[in-house]
């Protein structure tokens, strides 16, 4: 059976009048479906880039994707639909309600449906947002916004969620807790997740796998399968394990481990 | 929710009573200054012209404005003057907003289409308009033709180019969320460009009207025989002093009206969204 996303040798770089930026050197990975896997790496070493590809928005210079078995090229005409994108920013537009942000990407794909409407209403009674679906965003707090964002990706049926730190942009405090709620909500409804983090404590607490890039150009320096012996709801408890150390101390090494050993 | 001034059943404290008063005090008195400041002007000029300070042939006067004016209104001449630069103001104005908006999206829409036109747009912006109208007195002749096509010129080049680089700087990862729900281009500029450019579109009416009016008045000054640019500049050729400053009086009145109207829909939009 093939694994939902599989990526082969991809090398991507940035040009411009002054000369050519290489980001990508060479990344190969496969994502099984149900898995929420964690990329983590410097600042600026091309996480967004690489999530940019997958999602269809950059074309890879060498290498090739795969999904489900399939070449990228063949399925980005036809299944776009099945991948959802989390940006940094919940970007939700001011000039329109709740409802009316939960529904754009249904709206940009003309997918109007009754059942796709009641999908919707179930999801935004689920993540107790359904009493502020006439609101504006601004009367929103920072996590209700962000669990908007993530009904709005969630309304197309995904079958992959790209969460480009989805995070990073909330207070430590709230950070946790919408954190730990969406990883919640993402294993619950059997999603396969991809996390772009710059933050290695939110990558060993939520993902089942972790991939360290280098600096740039990115290439793979480590991979790590992550378990805990207790349930993972709680992010402040998962923090205290044992387990939770020693990954992140082998982790932290490797990260900082420079210059690159891939 | 952040509404400051909403108002809630909970007691005011005093402290909040004084601020308010303060605020409400500090509004009052900058209306009084603007009004004796005005009342001050025409007062000035007023006993100036009665002592024989000034000569009233070259300067007019207040009372003689009003007079004037009385005079005018009477005979119902001024009001089809006022209702000719008004229409033409108007034409022009909504010419240059429609053709402006639709220029900009296609600029925005093909990048080197904007490439290409860009110095154009940058000289022309740049060409005093005055200029052109003895061409277009040529082109078109007199009449309300060239005058609204004088309205146009004057406001449209600076319309394109600030709307379209307000465009162009709509939020790229905004544009990104578009792309991936699936979108296209042509979503992301109805979706996004088009809706988060509101604000300055009517910022941008709000300078055009302006334009539009300077452009109608210089295009009734070369080929009008009616309207308010036309009653300036015969008022000045025959030394009727008193038709030039209540023409310029109305006009400043016309400026006012088109202004706070634009301002109110501009008020109505940022309350509503």
């Amino acid at each position: 059976m093939h694994p939902l996303l599989s990526l082969q040798d991809i090398s991507y770089a940035y040009h411009n009048l002054k000369g050519e930026t290489p980001a990508l050197t060479n990344i190969s990975l496969q994502v099984s479906e149900g898995e929420f896997l964690a990329i983590v790496g410097p600042s600026g070493c091309g996480k967004s880039t690489l999530l940019s590809i997958i999602a269809g928005l950059l074309i890879p210079e060498s290498g090739t994707i795969y999904y489900r078995g399939l070449a990228s090229a063949e399925y980005h005409q036809d299944s776009i639909l099945k991948i959802g994108y989390m940006l940094q920013h919940d970007h939700l537009f001011e000039w329109r309600t709740i409802y009316q942000n939960v529904i754009l990407g249904l709206e940009l794909n003309h997918a109007l449906t009754a059942d796709n409407i009641t999908y919707v209403e179930t999801l935004l009674k689920d993540y107790d947002l359904y009493a502020f679906k006439d609101k504006k965003p601004s009367e929103l707090s920072g996590g209700m916004r962000q669990r908007a964002a993530l009904i709005r990706t969630m309304a197309i049926h995904p079958e992959l969620l790209l969460l480009d730190e989805p995070f990073s942009a909330l207070d430590f405090q709230t950070r946790l807790s919408v954190s730990a709620d969406i990883a919640q909500i993402i294993r619950k409804t059997g999603k396969t997740a991809l996390l772009i983090t710059h933050d290695l404590s939110e990558a060993i607490t939520l993902a089942d796998r972790v991939i360290v890039l280098s600096r740039r150009p990115a290439c793979i320096k480590c991979e790590m399968p992550i378990s805990y012996p207790i349930d993972r709801s709680n992010p402040l408890a998962v923090r205290c394990t044992r387990e939770y150390q020693d990954y992140f101390n082998h982790l932290w090494e490797v990260l900082t481990d420079e210059p690159s050993i891939c | 929710m952040n509404r400051p001034f909403a108002k809630t059943a909970a007691p005011v404290s005093v402290r909040q009573q004084q601020f308010l008063l303060a605020h409400y005090r500090h509004h009052h008195l900058i209306s009084l200054a603007r009004l004796i400041l005005l009342i001050l002007f025409l007062g000035i000029w007023e006993t100036s012209a009665r002592m024989g300070w000034i000569d009233t042939f070259f300067f007019s006067s207040p009372s003689g404005i009003i007079r004037y004016l009385y005079e005018m209104f009477l005979e119902h001449s001024i009001f089809m003057h006022i209702g000719i630069t008004l229409f033409e103001t108007i034409l022009s104005f909504l010419l240059v907003t429609v053709i402006s908006l639709v220029l900009a999206t296609l600029l925005w829409y093909k990048s080197s289409l904007s490439e290409i036109l860009e110095p154009y747009l940058v000289i022309l912006n740049a060409l005093p308009k005055s200029a052109l109208a003895p061409l277009l007195i040529v082109w078109l002749g007199t009449g309300t033709n060239t005058i609204i096509v004088a309205g146009i010129s004057v406001a449209i080049f600076g319309s394109i180019i600030s709307l379209y680089t307000g465009f162009c700087q709509a939020d790229p990862e905004t544009l990104k969320l578009i792309y991936t729900l699936g979108g296209s281009r042509r979503d992301a500029l109805f979706k996004v460009v088009l809706p988060s450019s509101v604000p300055l579109i009517l910022s941008n009416m709000k300078v055009n009207i302006g334009l539009s009016l300077v452009g109608v008045i210089i295009g009734e000054f070369l080929a009008a025989r009616r309207g308010l640019g036309y009653l300036i500049i015969y008022g000045s050729q025959v030394f009727q002093l008193n038709m030039v400053i209540t023409s310029i009086i109305i006009l400043c009145g016309i400026a006012m009206i088109f202004y706070k109207l634009i301002q109110s829909a501009e008020h109505y939009y940022r309350k509503k969204y």
